[in-house]
């Protein structure tokens, strides 16, 4: 077999995330009344890219065979913290972002501690601290309020050359400064292969523990970043807890839309992206299509069954059967 | 050994797992440029001779020496820091990461602070060419590969660390002939580079072409060391023979000959590559054995008949009629009436943290319960019959039965089926890790329970029971049953042969006639067969 057709079994996941993105967007975009226009990109690249940044935190923790079930509350502490730091001066915001993406590293480096120095399940782990991070989150904003930087915030989710939405090149930035040397530096791979056979991985003397750890702590900044910007879109903070029960569960549903395994291992930030992309777009569909709002989370729940389905299919080719419940 | 300065020396190794003693001052020396052959039966302690050696495990005393100064390794990673290497029997490939991310997974080739793929294909490249598998990809997944290729990248991965000892163990178990050819041509080539092999297997026709020395195992003690060749096959299988008996078994009664259909039959059996062509059949009141290496299809050929695997080949005859067992929960209808008591009693026969009560209840629920309520009166009166009848001993049928002891938990195991009162019942190495009066009490019971009518098929890795317990052995081998021993002629002698499958009728027939002497000298209550 020729490389390329390696390749693209590897990404077949991701690939598969990308084309559904691109067929319900140009469905969405040519039913739109304004048309694929920079204005219609650009807001739809605003929303999307929320759930894409904690989607990519939420790769990061099912690869090692984890789950993060705090990404959505790290996502909200970080945008009330956001609320307060990132104001006043060049100097002062710059220095408001390096603390709010700070705290949120040391959100995810706490879980993956106690995760893996605890020996804690996950799922238990980050519903506990979850619930931590939404507290102080409410003790930061006990009601909706606070200021960000207008010129930062402006520039950030406005347009660059007047047609690039600039959220969309701060993603791409973000793939490439964070995703790309994770993805292919020792610990990454540390990372995948304690995901796919921890013992395996323990017999070679692969660093899991580090590897997890910083998925861990990265999934943190990830989740940050998508807080940070969420103050951008919104001028405040705001401790909603539905929102960011909201965002953690949909952020695995975008994982698994991207082509991630859940059972670890397997898959791509980016394929989580374009998972991400999709499943916002399934409710702007609904609104093209004049569809009742009501009729939203059904919808979205179909289209998770089925793309989820297609992950199954495997199981039929199996001639043992206890395999099923390895 | 030719005057040669040995490159590695472990002197008095002693390793204990509770009671039970893997290796007892085991000693061995390995000199460079030559493959070492160990040899001994299950249990023997080669497997936990080479965990010491690869940092798995710690001795509990002895010492090893390196290139003349004493070591110690901490883990895996310290051991193959140091040069040992070694290719476990369970393969340690991530299945989701391609070959060449297998291959260089211990220490992958950086440049800036990450994986340097160009590189990291190049050694891939390299090190599959030198295990004699350049017709694998470097970008296949590991789970994609058949069994006999990954065993190869598995030694092209140890063959990646620059190993000056290489350790394979069972290596070969899984691979296909042409394979097997090829890993011997890369073997002799690395042993004339200079690197010392530590070869484990039990396949004598192997270590003949391979080995320049061999040391024999028994009862975690090294028994002798020779140049090979100096021996003949069956001067080493009476090397290995000699384990202690310290079992009392049930009498065997005289059994008449059949005249019913048998009650379990199976008729060619074939599964993927792991059961070739399985014929075999159980009558009412008989204990059919299961013996051999282990790892040769005698838990898949349990797994067959029990409804677990799918894509079986051949036919399944229950009182002589053809049966379709589609599932466990098929299997255990009363129609069918089969027992499988599992060999991992803590994945597959228990659930640990729930209750005794629960426990043993579980199989049995359909028989105990109305409209799908459960007869707690009825639940209790079965409980309580079986507890007297296995003497279960727990402080209490609420507490869970992870807190019993490994003899007991197997009870438990046991009394779940037997609520069924089922006329088939698998064992597949029930008496694994328990204690020597639980064994006992068990040996009693399978006895009794054949005496009542039951069909009983027993698959066991320590040959004493088999011969204990056992009205036929059938030995097997690469999923094939190479033997059927009947009655007189189960003798340890017997099973070591057939299960390193060595032809030698005139050994067979030696065996018959010395072993009787000793089996009414040690186990006087085995008197019946005698």
């Amino acid at each position: 077999m020729k490389d390329w057709r390696y390749w693209l079994a590897e990404q077949r996941g991701t690939l598969l995330a990308f084309g559904i993105f691109i067929v319900m967007f140009t469905i969405y975009t040519s039913n739109h009344p304004a048309g694929f226009t920079a204005n219609v990109v650009q807001t739809a690249s605003n929303k999307g890219v929320l759930l894409a940044f904690v989607a990519m935190a939420q790769t990061l923790v099912v690869i090692t065979a984890g789950i993060d079930l705090s990404v959505g509350m790290i996502f909200l502490l970080t945008n009330c913290l956001a609320s307060w730091l990132v104001v006043g001066t060049g100097i002062e915001t710059a220095f408001g972002v390096v603390a709010v993406l700070g705290t949120g590293l040391l959100c995810g480096a706490i879980n993956g501690a106690i995760v893996i120095y605890g020996r804690l399940q996950p799922i238990v782990t980050t519903i506990a601290t979850g619930a931590v991070y939404y507290g102080i989150a409410l003790l930061l904003r006990p009601f909706p309020g606070g200021s960000v930087n207008e010129d930062l915030a402006d520039a950030l989710t406005g347009r660059l050359f007047g047609v690039v939405p600039a959220s969309l090149v701060v993603l791409l930035a973000v793939v490439l400064v964070v995703w790309v040397p994770f993805s292919r530096s020792v610990l990454g791979r540390a990372a995948y292969a304690a995901g796919s056979s921890e013992m395996a991985a323990y017999m070679s003397g692969v660093p899991i523990r580090r590897g997890k750890f910083a998925a861990y702590a990265l999934a943190g900044l990830l989740a940050a970043i998508g807080g940070l910007f969420l103050t951008f879109f919104t001028y405040t903070g705001e401790a909603a807890y539905a929102s960011g029960n909201a965002y953690t569960l949909f952020s695995i549903a975008a994982v698994v839309l991207g082509g991630v395994s859940l059972f670890g291992g397997k898959g791509s930030a980016i394929g989580a992206i374009f998972g991400a992309l999709a499943f916002r777009t399934i409710g702007d569909l609904l609104f093209v299509f004049d569809f009742d709002p009501l009729w939203q989370p059904l919808f979205q729940g179909v289209i998770l069954l089925i793309a989820v389905s297609l992950g199954a299919f495997a199981l039929f080719r199996v001639r043992n059967r206890l395999e099923w419940f390895l | 050994m030719d005057g040669a300065v040995p490159l590695f020396r472990m002197e008095g190794i002693s390793k204990r797992y509770g009671g039970v003693r893997a290796l007892e001052k085991a000693k061995l020396s390995v000199t460079s440029g030559s493959i070492h052959a160990i040899l001994g039966e299950n249990g023997a302690g080669k497997s936990t001779l080479i965990k010491v050696m690869a940092g798995v495990v710690a001795p509990d005393e002895g010492r090893m020496m390196l290139d003349g100064s004493e070591v110690t390794f901490a883990s895996p990673a310290a051991a193959n820091q140091a040069g040992i290497v070694c290719i476990f029997q369970e393969l340690s490939l991530v299945p989701e990461l391609s070959v060449a991310d297998n291959i260089v997974i211990s220490d992958p080739p950086k440049r800036f602070g990450m994986i340097d793929r160009k590189a990291q294909r190049r050694i891939a490249e390299e090190a599959l060419a030198r295990a004699g598998a350049a017709d694998i990809h470097p970008l296949a997944l590991v789970k994609d590969l058949p069994l006999s290729r990954r065993q190869i990248v598995e030694i092209a991965k140890a063959l990646a660390r620059k190993p000056r000892i290489l350790i394979l163990d069972e290596a070969t178990s899984a691979l296909t002939a042409a394979d097997v050819a090829k890993i011997f041509g890369v073997l002799k080539r690395l042993r004339s580079e200079g690197l010392a092999l530590l070869y484990i297997s039990h396949r004598m026709n192997e270590i003949a072409e391979l080995a320049d020395q061999c040391t024999v195992f028994r009862n975690g003690r090294n028994v002798a060391s020779y140049a090979a060749g100096t021996k003949s096959d069956n001067e080493v299988v009476e090397l290995m023979i000699g384990r202690e008996y310290s079992h009392i078994f049930p009498p065997k009664p005289v059994r008449a000959p059949a005249t019913a259909a048998p009650v379990l039959e199976a008729r060619k059996l074939s599964w993927t590559d792991r059961l070739d062509n399985i014929s075999l059949s159980v009558g009412a009141g008989e204990v059919v054995g299961l013996g051999g290496l282990d790892g040769q299809g005698q838990r898949e050929l349990l797994l067959a008949f029990f409804g677990v695997l799918r894509g079986l080949s051949g036919q399944i005859l229950i009182d002589g009629r053809p049966a379709t067992i589609a599932s466990p929960a098929a299997a255990r209808d009363d129609r069918i009436g089969m027992a499988l008591i599992p060999e991992d009693r803590k994945t597959e026969g228990l659930m640990l943290p729930m209750t005794v009560r629960e426990n043993l209840s579980f199989a049995a629920l359909d028989r105990l319960s109305r409209a799908g309520i459960i007869d707690r009166a009825a639940e209790q009166r079965l409980i309580d019959d079986m507890v007297a009848l296995l003497a279960i001993k727990t402080a209490g049928l609420d507490i869970p039965v992870g807190a019993l002891s490994g003899g007991n938990q197997q009870k438990v195991v046991i009394a779940k089926w037997l609520m069924r009162q089922p006329r088939i019942i698998l064992l597949n190495d029930p008496t694994r890790g328990i204690d020597v009066g639980t064994k006992q009490e068990l040996y009693q019971l399978m006895r009794k329970l054949a005496d009542q009518g039951a069909a009983i098929l027993f698959y066991s890795t320590d040959y004493d029971e088999l011969i204990g317990c056992c009205d036929r052995v059938l030995v097997l081998y690469d999923g094939a049953v190479k033997r059927e021993l009947v009655g007189a002629e189960i003798t340890e002698r017997a099973l070591i042969a057939s299960a390193l499958n060595i032809h030698g009728e005139e050994m067979a027939v030696r065996g018959m006639a010395k072993t009787p002497a000793r089996g009414m000298a040690k186990t006087p209550a085995r008197g019946a067969d005698a």
